[in-house]
């Protein structure tokens, strides 16, 4: 008889029966992931979870007896039955054999399983891919750097820590009493003024007493050294902000601010893939524009008019006072209704195209509207919209877009960041 | 039976390998001893959950090739274990010399204890004495055939892409449970038993000449085109059972690779076959070795009264049988079934009623329980197990009954049999039957190849009680088999007087051909 312990095997071996499994998989899976966020709440969206594909392109097809025809089944337990008895064939289902249906498992149509959360937003965001995506010098190569992670009692020699090293010696003598040169200086200093023969013999061997324990309690001892330990730490050179701008004024409704929440936050778990570290800054504006929290962002109320440019003028200033654009990855997204006052439109127009755009990654205008208002093809375009769309012909690198329903949401952010084929990286 | 006392082997649930290796020692001592099991040699790996769900993903196995098709088993596996609605299998147990029994990692001692005594001695004595897995598996072999069919498959991934190896496979997985031979086939003969058999034959002939045989007149010759048709099929091997088995040989189209395949593919169909014909008999005999080992471990001190209390525990959990109108009904529990019918066995041998010596003279009253037992587990399948052993008693305790669902009867369905006189035959018989291969699967066979027209491949399906196969599962594995085949292909479905009820006719899809 033999026992192995196979616990610390290397696991995963089914990992690429599964891998090959979800690519052969990979339409259907993909098409039910992208219903089941569009179902489920955003906010869960970082969860994975289950989700269920049809199991039509997955079946292994056997030869397999059909419903029709005569079946004899033996089943236990028998109460009241006697021989010659009928019993009446179960309603729907067509096929009469009591319980014995149960037991064949054959109804199975949909096929459910677990996504990680990995693999469900791998698949979530698998055609996805921003423009112009990273800056040259902010590659996704991981720079790893040094960092002090306290002291170690092995190491190599440049990295000695010396005061602590003497620091524990000095604490290792005083405990051990290890006698100080300097007693044994007096001694010797009495012995040669000594005249005494017994006190000189007596001096002698206390200094002889002293040196042995001199010597058996060393100045420094291979326990005392200590080295500066260095520990391997991923430095976030990859970080990214973003800015989200929202018009909070009275005409923005409650569904208007849901539908803005929305994209945030599927912009905010496409960064958090992108970049290692993703900051939100949050800007919210009527007339004059404010940075706040997130509760307040999308909670408390305002009432005011609408000045665009107040907000961007305020993005502005918090991206010279703290995101250097060198060292950070700017994003943008504004969500308005599209009102503004007139006279704004031109300040809002320089700034956009002198002061943001030459700062960001990406910057992109959501427009959003009371449910169908964007049926109406005749309704005219709303001010904001009418100078973004002009920039954009002008060739800016704006991406906009109008929404009004919360299914549009998912679709509208795989638009804006489709793979750009063949555009060339800024 | 020795009273003697062992050595209490544990205490709690904590377990070592020291534990283990007694635990092995005890129940080994009882098994040979006191029951005179035969065992393979074991083998015992510790594992943990996820290399056990791995395990099962993989039919068992601990190395297979790789398929996108176990990938699902073991999504679905997982998927059912983390939703919390499917425990994990204690044990897993291969039959391979040695027996490689999985144990794992989380079980208590007493768990453990219970899982050695049902694998690695119930289910390998039933693996090394009984006639099926005798004449069927290889233990010495499997898995050396599995490492080999592993880099094989991996070796024509490399070498022909993952597609074309992935779609032959699937072909050949489709058809798998038609690719099985179910009789030893003739053995060849060698140069001198063919001489010894030459001789036989002619002193025969010598003996039984008779001149007169020349004047009867004989009948009408067989024309040309029935002869070439029996010649035809008889050199192909025509009808063939082994569907996988005759396109190796003889498909047309296929390359040597997708052959090989084919032929991995059905080596271990067969080499399962055997596990599919005595699921009731196997289970039943590791239930009831545990049983009977656990029993005297505790009669002689080796396990507490409380870790007794565990087993007994698990052990009803295993043998539990909802009658077929509880929500927990999934059919019948062929451990309930296996490990109530030994112990009816051993009741019959040791105990004996007026009924049982009517019913079994063979065995009531013989006294020694694992002799008869042991002559059971090597001889039988549980078709031929149950409609031999299946007792009035235990028809009774049971309650068994047998429905008779014909679709022409408007009333419903009929109870064709209760658990009295008149029944015991035909339940018996009738469940025998639900255990016969023979009947559960479709019978399907390769009847004839149109060699002189398009080489259209003819299958039937010999219709039992009018119930034809599923048509869109049989579409697909047609497809498959057309594929493979390379030409069209013919399924009829034919009842017992020969009469056509449908057909099913494929195209290949021209998607596994080899680029040459």
């Amino acid at each position: 008889m033999q026992i192995l312990d196979r616990r610390l095997n290397p696991t995963g071996k089914s990992l690429e029966n599964r891998q090959r499994f979800l690519r052969r998989a990979k339409a259907l899976v993909q098409r039910a992931v992208r219903e089941a966020s569009q179902d489920r709440d955003i906010s869960d969206i970082l969860d994975g979870g289950e989700i269920s594909i049809p199991t039509g392109g997955l079946n292994e097809p056997q030869f397999r007896r059909g419903p029709g025809g005569i079946h004899d089944n033996v089943l236990p337990g028998n109460k009241t039955f006697s021989e010659g008895d009928f019993i009446p064939r179960p309603e729907g289902g067509g096929r009469g054999r009591p319980g014995a249906g149960q037991g064949g498992g054959d109804a199975e149509d949909a096929f459910r399983f677990m996504l990680t959360r990995e693999e469900f937003l791998d698949l979530f965001l698998d055609d996805l891919e921003l423009p112009d995506l990273a800056k040259r010098r902010l590659t996704e190569v991981e720079h790893e750097g040094v960092r002090r992670a306290g002291y170690s009692v092995s190491g190599s020699p440049v990295n000695l820590a010396v005061t602590r090293t003497m620091r524990l010696a000095m604490a290792r003598r005083m405990a051990l009493r290890r006698p100080s040169p300097r007693a044994v200086e007096l001694l010797e200093e009495e012995l040669a003024a000594c005249e005494d023969e017994t006190r000189r013999a007596a001096i002698r061997a206390e200094i002889a007493a002293l040196t042995a324990k001199m010597r058996r309690i060393p100045f420094i001892d291979p326990i005392d050294i200590r080295y500066r330990r260095f520990e391997n730490v991923p430095k976030p050179v990859a970080q990214a902000v973003m800015f989200c701008l929202m018009d909070v004024s009275g005409s923005m409704s409650e569904h208007m601010k849901d539908l803005a929440k929305r994209f945030y936050m599927l912009l905010y778990i496409f960064l958090t893939r992108r970049y290692r570290r993703v900051e939100i800054v949050f800007i919210r504006h009527t007339d004059r524009a404010e940075e706040v929290d997130e509760e307040t962002f999308f909670r408390s109320p305002a009432t005011g008019g609408t000045v665009v440019s107040s907000a961007l003028e305020a993005m502005r200033h918090i991206v010279q006072d703290r995101y250097r654009p060198q060292d950070w990855n700017i994003y943008a997204a504004q969500a308005s209704d599209g009102d503004n006052s007139y006279s704004d439109g031109e300040l809002t127009a320089q700034l956009i195209q002198n002061a943001i755009l030459p700062v960001t990654q990406y910057f992109a205008y959501l427009e959003v509207g009371e449910a169908g208002a964007h049926d109406n093809p005749v309704m005219p375009n709303s001010a904001l919209w009418g100078i973004y769309d002009r920039l954009r012909s002008e060739g800016a690198p704006l991406a906009m877009r109008k929404v009004s329903t919360r299914s549009e949401i998912y679709p509208v952010f795989r638009e804006l960041f489709q793979r750009r084929e063949g555009k060339p990286a800024a | 039976m020795t009273t003697d006392t062992m050595t209490r082997l544990y205490d709690g649930a904590e377990w070592d390998f020291a534990t283990l290796q007694r635990i092995h020692d005890a129940c080994e001592e009882i098994a040979l001893s006191e029951l005179g099991l035969d065992v393979y040699p074991t083998q015992i790996e510790v594992i943990t959950t996820e290399q056990m769900i791995d395990a099962y993903s993989s039919i068992g196995m601990p190395l297979f090739y790789k398929h996108w098709s176990f990938g699902k088993q073991f999504t679905q596996h997982e998927a059912l274990y983390r939703a919390g609605l499917r425990g994990l299998a204690y044990e897993i147990v291969i039959n391979s010399s040695p027996c490689v029994c999985y144990l794992m990692g989380d079980n208590t001692a007493t768990m453990q204890t219970l899982v050695i005594a049902h694998a690695a001695f119930g289910h390998n004595h039933f693996f090394k004495n009984n006639y099926l897995f005798r004449q069927w598996t290889d233990a010495e072999g499997i898995l050396d055939y599995l490492t080999f069919a592993k880099n094989y498959v991996a070796h024509c991934e490399d070498r022909y892409g993952h597609g074309l190896v992935e779609r032959t496979l699937d072909a050949a997985h489709a058809l798998m449970a038609q690719s099985v031979d179910r009789y030893p086939g003739k053995k060849k003969l060698n140069l001198r038993q063919e001489e010894e058999r030459e001789r036989r034959r002619r002193n025969h002939k010598e003996r039984s000449f008779n001149d007169l045989w020349r004047t009867v007149p004989t009948g009408p010759g067989k024309s040309v085109s029935e002869l070439s048709i029996d010649r035809r099929r008889a050199l192909l091997g025509l009808p063939q059972e082994n569907i996988l088995y005759f396109l190796e040989k003889t498909a047309p189209r296929l390359a040597p690779w997708q052959r090989e395949l084919l032929r991995i593919v059905r080596h271990i169909a067969q080499y399962f076959y055997p596990q599919g014909q005595t699921k009731v008999m196997n289970e039943g005999t590791a239930t009831y070795v545990h049983y009977r080992i656990m029993s005297r471990l505790h009669q002689r001190g080796a396990i507490s009264d409380g870790n007794f209390l565990e087993f007994l525990q698990s052990h009803t959990n295993v043998i539990f049988q909802p009658a077929w109108d509880d929500p927990r009904f999934s059919g019948l529990n062929p451990y309930a079934l296996g490990f109530a019918m030994m112990r009816d066995i051993e009741r019959i041998v040791t105990r004996p009623e007026d009924e049982d010596r009517q019913w079994f003279p063979d065995i009531a009253g013989t006294g020694d329980a694992m002799a008869v037992l042991r002559d059971i587990w090597a001889n039988y399948r549980d078709e031929s197990f149950i409609s031999q052993y299946l007792s009035p008693r235990l028809m009774r305790e049971m309650r068994m009954f047998q429905l008779h669902d014909d679709p022409a009867e408007t009333e419903g369905i009929l109870v064709e049999a209760i658990q009295n006189e008149r029944g015991y035959q035909r339940i018996r018989r009738q469940l025998a039957r639900r255990h016969d291969v023979g009947w559960i699967d479709p019978n399907i066979e390769v009847v004839d190849v149109d060699l002189m027209g398009d080489r259209r491949l003819i299958m039937h399906h010999n219709v039992v009680s009018g119930s034809l196969l599923e048509e869109e599962d049989a579409k697909r594995v047609l497809q498959h088999l057309a594929d493979l085949w390379g030409y069209d292909v013919l399924l009829r479905e034919v009842d017992a007087s020969d009469a056509i009820l449908t057909e099913h006719i494929c195209k290949p899809r021209c998607t596994l051909l080899a680029p040459t």
